[in-house]
């Protein structure tokens, strides 16, 4: 486990129990609500989720010693605060962008320690976050940072842009070459995840009638961020592509068959709805159709319903045949979806 | 599948598996993986559980199956259903087959069978007989298919060392019985990876999904690129082999790629990848981590061949040495419009002709569907 002086908790104030260091620190929550200096605490950490629904990282200099004393109690407690305001807010989606926001935040920190140009310590001490919190054994090699393929594969997935697929990197026995930035950058997901999970796991406490105006904004804040989305019926040019396969009687892979029988699943079709597609199959036999496409709504088996690929793994199996519209998706399940 | 062949297959198999027991045995660790096996004429039977050799014969003696097969993963409780295996870490595992190659010999061992009637035909797209479009096609490899197959092999046993930094004596390469061979990777570093990162490692070996500034291009400033050198390590020393051939072509030809812009540059590279330098491996085997895979010893109902670990795949030649079956005279109808060759020994071209040939190949036919006992 990472143990952390005052530096550290500022940094990464997400590494502190929130009920543990506010008692430890002689405070109670009562106090915070009714103790009109510490107020101020609570505007900033009302500022902190606001700045983070607008997609704004937080702002505040670690390294301002004069401001020291005074900023340490100010910004943990800020953080700590947020998270009892967060719980009383009850918006996934707020919690969801101030984690994203808080990682984004201690990224900055984590690739300036981790270059630990000054201080071999903070540079000790980001090397273990690596590895306590992502289980990633991070080595500098030179100007760069390696890790092991197998390491970089399980955060480099959560990735969409293709700079970030290992064949588009630096790769030697066995390691992956990155900069300080891009090694941080590696985690960001996790880490947001990891803030998330903390904040989610946390219990919600009594709420004070400081506290109400606050939750309220938030709440409102949250519902604004909420979209809704209606889907085209029209089809994405690969499933279009995979039914003329079988229209003219031609053969269907298995990933091909995959695909279009999970997609038309996800779009609420039936299983007898979809198995007349397949007559055409050189190979067509109904029972085994039925059988494969109960499989894959989880009727029968595992009770695993089966989601449609990727467009990644699509591509992958050559049965991508994008066109403009596509714009970007990431799952044929999203081709058509339009916010409202 | 007539019941005088299936009887016939069946026996044949029965004879190889009594005979053959010190070539099946359970892989290490086998109680924690999940066995399968089919029958001829039948689905597959999976989520078994074997712990010793013995379990296995007798699993071959009781069933008679048409093919085994083992998974690459381990479980907790592999008997059980899928979603209560409780999945533990799979070996890696590779597929390269003849199909994916896309040889220009290919067309000439490759007959067609029509699913409706069962006539067999060459060369037209729709069956002579009854018009129907369902046809399936047959491939009896020929040793052209062979040697490239072991030049994919050799590439990608490359990568693996070099690259993915797997020791060579922790990789197993198998021919699996009919037209393509097996490569697996035991207790990697890799081994915990799921389906998704697993694809990872198949774009990086197929070498696809590249970007042209992961190779020197700089888009904002062509002129600044840097493209890899020769003597670099890994993707980047292959791909200045095979843009620039020699030292001495390479002024020249980046002075094209730059002149030719972006766009070129990054179809050349997808050029590169999808016809020269990306290995051919078969993406939907290496990415499924509940695989069972054909077992190394048993026999592959395609060909009636059997799957056989090469210890030295330059030298290894699959149709004599996979080719296990006895040679007893066996009498078939052959209907098989190519020639090959097993153990040395030429056949065909047969016009449904009633012919003699070793037990061998008239598995063999059998299996390839191109024959029926007589």
């Amino acid at each position: 486990m990472i143990s952390f002086g005052h530096d550290e908790i500022v940094k990464y104030p997400f590494l502190a129990e929130a009920g543990q260091y506010l008692k430890d620190q002689g405070f109670t929550l009562e106090q915070f609500a009714t103790d009109p200096d510490l107020q101020i605490i609570v505007d900033r950490a009302y500022e902190r989720i606001e700045s983070a629904s607008q997609g704004n990282i937080y702002n505040y200099k670690v390294d301002d010693s004069s401001n020291k004393d005074s900023s340490l109690p100010l910004e943990v407690f800020s953080f700590l605060i947020a998270i009892i305001l967060l719980k009383l807010a009850g918006m996934n989606t707020l919690v969801s962008r101030f984690s994203l926001a808080e990682a984004r935040r201690a990224e900055r920190f984590l690739e300036k320690d981790l270059v630990g140009k000054s201080n071999k310590t903070n540079e000790e001490f980001a090397t273990k976050i690596f590895l306590d919190l992502f289980s990633i054994k991070i080595k500098k090699n030179g100007d760069y940072f390696t890790i092991p393929i197998a390491d970089y594969l399980k955060h480099a997935v959560h990735f969409h842009e293709l700079e970030w697929k290992l064949i588009n990197r630096h790769v030697e026995n066995g390691m992956v070459f990155l900069t300080p930035h891009e090694s941080v950058r590696l985690t960001r997901k996790q880490l947001g995840n990891y803030i998330g999970t903390r904040i989610r796991s946390a219990q919600t406490p009594k709420s004070f009638q400081v506290f109400e105006e606050k939750v309220a904004k938030l709440v409102k804040i949250g519902k604004k961020l909420t979209v809704t989305t209606t889907i085209s019926t029209e089809f994405p040019p690969c499933i279009k592509h995979a039914i003329e396969v079988l229209n003219n009687g031609e053969n269907l892979s298995h990933s091909g068959r995959f695909m279009l029988g999970t997609f038309l699943l996800g779009r609420g079709q039936t299983i007898e709805q979809i198995a007349p597609l397949f007559k055409n199959a050189p190979d067509y036999k109904e029972r085994t159709t039925l059988y494969q496409l109960k499989q894959l709504a989880g009727e029968i088996g595992g009770n695993t319903k089966y989601v449609c690929p990727s467009c990644d793994k699509i591509k992958s199996n050559d049965l991508c045949f994008a066109i403009p519209e596509c714009d970007n998706i990431i799952n044929p399940m999203q081709f058509g979806k339009k916010r409202l | 599948m007539f019941e005088k062949d299936l009887k016939f297959l069946e026996d044949a198999f029965k004879q190889y598996y009594f005979d053959h027991f010190n070539l099946i045995n359970v892989p290490d660790r086998a109680s924690e993986r999940e066995f399968g096996y089919m029958k001829f004429n039948t689905g597959m039977i999976r989520h078994i559980s074997l712990k010793t050799d013995k379990d296995l014969h007798l699993m071959l003696m009781s069933n008679i199956p048409s093919d085994v097969f083992c998974s690459n993963a381990y479980y907790t409780f592999p008997s059980m259903p899928m979603s209560e295996k409780d999945w533990k870490e799979a070996d890696i595992i590779f597929d390269i087959d003849a199909k994916d190659l896309k040889l220009p010999c290919r067309k000439d061992h490759t007959c067609n069978k029509c699913t409706s009637c069962g006539e067999i035909f060459v060369l037209q797209d729709g069956c002579p007989k009854c018009k129907s479009n369902k046809i399936e096609h047959i491939s009896l490899p020929c040793d052209n298919c062979m040697a490239g197959l072991k030049k994919e092999l050799s590439k990608l046993d490359k990568v693996l060392t070099d690259d993915l930094n797997i020791p060579a004596n922790d990789i197993v390469t198998s021919f699996s019985g009919n037209e393509g061979f097996h490569l697996y990777v035991k207790h990697s570093q890799y081994n915990d990876l799921g389906s998704k990162e697993r694809g990872e490692l198949i774009d990086y070996i197929k070498f696809q999904k590249v970007i042209p500034e992961t190779f020197g291009f700089k888009k904002n400033n062509p002129s600044k690129s840097s493209f890899p050198e020769f003597d670099e390590s890994g993707w980047k020393g292959r791909v200045a082999k095979e843009l620039f051939g020699s030292k001495s072509k390479k002024s020249k030809l980046v002075s094209k790629i730059i002149s030719d812009g972006y766009v070129a540059y990054r179809e050349k590279l997808d050029e590169i990848g999808k016809n020269s330098i990306g290995i051919k491996i078969d993406p939907n085997v290496t990415v499924d981590i509940h695989r069972i895979f054909r077992l190394e010893g048993s026999l592959n109902s395609k060909s009636g061949l059997c799957k056989l670990v090469c210890k030295d795949v330059e030298k290894f030649r699959p149709y004599t040495e996979a080719c296990l079956i006895d040679d007893k005279p066996t009498e078939i109808i052959a209907n098989c419009p190519i020639k090959f060759q097993l153990k040395n020994k030429k056949f065909g071209p047969y016009n449904g002709e009633k012919t003699s040939v070793p037990k061998y190949a008239a598995v063999y036919m059998m299996c390839k569907g191109i024959a029926n006992s007589a």
